[in-house]
Formats: C-alpha cells, structure tokens, sequence
C-alpha cells in the first residue's frame, strides 16, 4: 500500500517539475512548482521526517512562492515598454545545450547511483527504528550540538532583513 | 522501518537536480530561472533527508534545515535585486540585461 502513495507522490513532484520546464507562462510555473513544493512535503512524510515536511510547507509555499508570485506580478506591467512582448510569456534559449548539460548530469548521478549500493551502507550506518516524532529530537539537537548554525543563521536572517529594505528603498 | 525506497528517493532528487538546472540554462526569464534554484536545492534537500532515515541524532536533517534557511535568505535577496533591475532595465528577460554599470 505505501509504495504505491510513494509512487504517486514521486510522479506528482517529477511531473509538476517537467511543467515548471515545458511551460512558457511565467505563473503557471509558478502554480505548478506549488505542486513539486507540496509533493516534495509528502516525501519528507515518508522519509520520517515530520517536522521538515511542515517547515517545507511553510516556508516554501508559504513564503518563497508567494514572493515568486509577487515577484511575476511586480515585474509584468505592460504600457511602459517600447516592445509590446509581455514577460509573462518566457521564451526559451539554448535548448540543445541545456537538454545536454542536465541530461549529463543525470546520467552521471544516474551511473553513480546505479553503481553503489547505498541502501546496505546506509543499513550498516543506523539501527532500524520506528519511526518516532522529530520535532523535540530537533530542538534538542537546535539548543546543544547545532548552536553555532542556529545563531549564525539568526545573523543571516537579520543581514538579509536589513539588505532587503535596503535595496528596495526608492533611488538608494 | 528499513529503508527500502532509498534508491527512489535518491533518482527523483537526480530529476528534480536535473530539471531545475535545465530550467536555469534554458529559461529567459529572472524569475523561472530563480524558481530552478529552488528546485536545485530542494532536490538536495530530498538527498539529505532520505540518508538520514533512522538516524537518532537527525544530522542529515539539521543540515537541510540549514539549508532551507539559507535558500529563503537568497531568493528574498535576488527578489530585491530583481524588482531594482526590472526599475531600471524595465525588463527581466536576461539577455537584454547586459551590464551591470552605467557606461
């Protein structure tokens, strides 16, 4: 039963990816990277790891797409251009060297995969377990090991914060 | 729960990886080309979680914790940098945005 919702999460997430590829309008990309957002969530369900899946949710569907969003919405307003071209519609270039690069690259990963037998090694690193909710396991983990990061990502949110509004300020 | 779907997760991240980079090399548009980052690192992200499936520590998923963290910061960055390109090129396909000073 759960590899065939494995199944149909992994071809929603695959599929709505290729939309993001084939598509040339800007905000139906947008709409369909929320679907590889939502499935990619589903996977890390899966994967037992409850809390990313929720952090997914929120931070990218809630926040990096909006944003997206307001970013096609900001950038497309047609009467101050001299073409009448609307940059809703993305053209796309270089087509037979990007299917070259990507398919490379998926052929190496794909080699590579196919060559070492992650599952036993990963086998041989972790007892098998149940799985268990996460989040307090990553608040402990947050508070004693992960300090340094969590702080310095405190930092970088802050630097992120200030630079934004920075840049966003009228002829700065 | 043993982990069987390993080798699953590890090809879906190699199409997400490779998906967005297609994206990233073919698309015009700033915004698309910032949406395959996003895929790039998602697909990273998945990598991360499914190698640390039973492990009590969660190393693999503090790290793409981080990781998420660092992709909002960077996209809220170049959304800023964007909507300032677009002010004065009046424009976001990249191949008429071509320099970076005024001459």
């Amino acid at each position: 039963m759960i590899q065939y919702i494995f199944i149909a999460f992994v071809l929603l997430t695959v599929v709505s990816a290729g939309v993001v590829l084939w598509s040339k309008n800007v905000l139906y990309a947008a709409f369909s990277l929320l679907m590889t957002f939502l499935g990619m969530a589903a996977l890390y369900v899966l994967a037992g790891a409850d809390f990313l899946a929720v952090t997914q949710i929120l931070v990218y569907v809630g926040g990096i797409l909006v944003l997206l969003i307001f970013g096609v919405m900001l950038t497309n307003q047609q009467g101050n251009k001299q073409n009448v071209q609307n940059d809703i519609f993305t053209e796309s270039t270089n087509r037979i060297l990007g299917f070259l690069v990507a398919g490379g690259i998926f052929g190496l990963l794909f080699y590579t995969f196919a060559r070492a037998n992650f599952v036993e090694i990963q086998n041989g690193l972790f007892e098998t377990a149940e799985p268990t909710a996460t989040t307090q396991a990553i608040g402990v983990q947050l508070m004693t090991n992960f300090v340094l990061p969590f702080e310095a990502s405190g930092i970088l949110l802050m630097a992120t914060l200030i630079g934004a509004a920075y840049l966003s300020k009228k002829n700065s | 729960m043993d982990n069987s779907f390993l080798p699953y997760y590890l090809l879906t991240s190699a199409l997400l990886f490779s998906i967005g980079l297609g994206v990233v090399v073919t698309k015009r548009n700033v915004i698309v080309v910032l949406m395959g980052i996003e895929l790039m690192l998602n697909a990273v992200n998945l990598n991360l979680v499914a190698f640390s499936k039973n492990d009590p520590n969660l190393q693999g998923q503090m790290f793409s914790l981080f990781v998420i963290v660092v992709a909002v910061c960077e996209s809220v960055i170049a959304l800023a940098i964007i909507l300032k390109a677009y002010e004065y090129f009046k424009t976001v396909n990249l191949d008429e945005i071509n320099e970076v000073k005024e001459m």
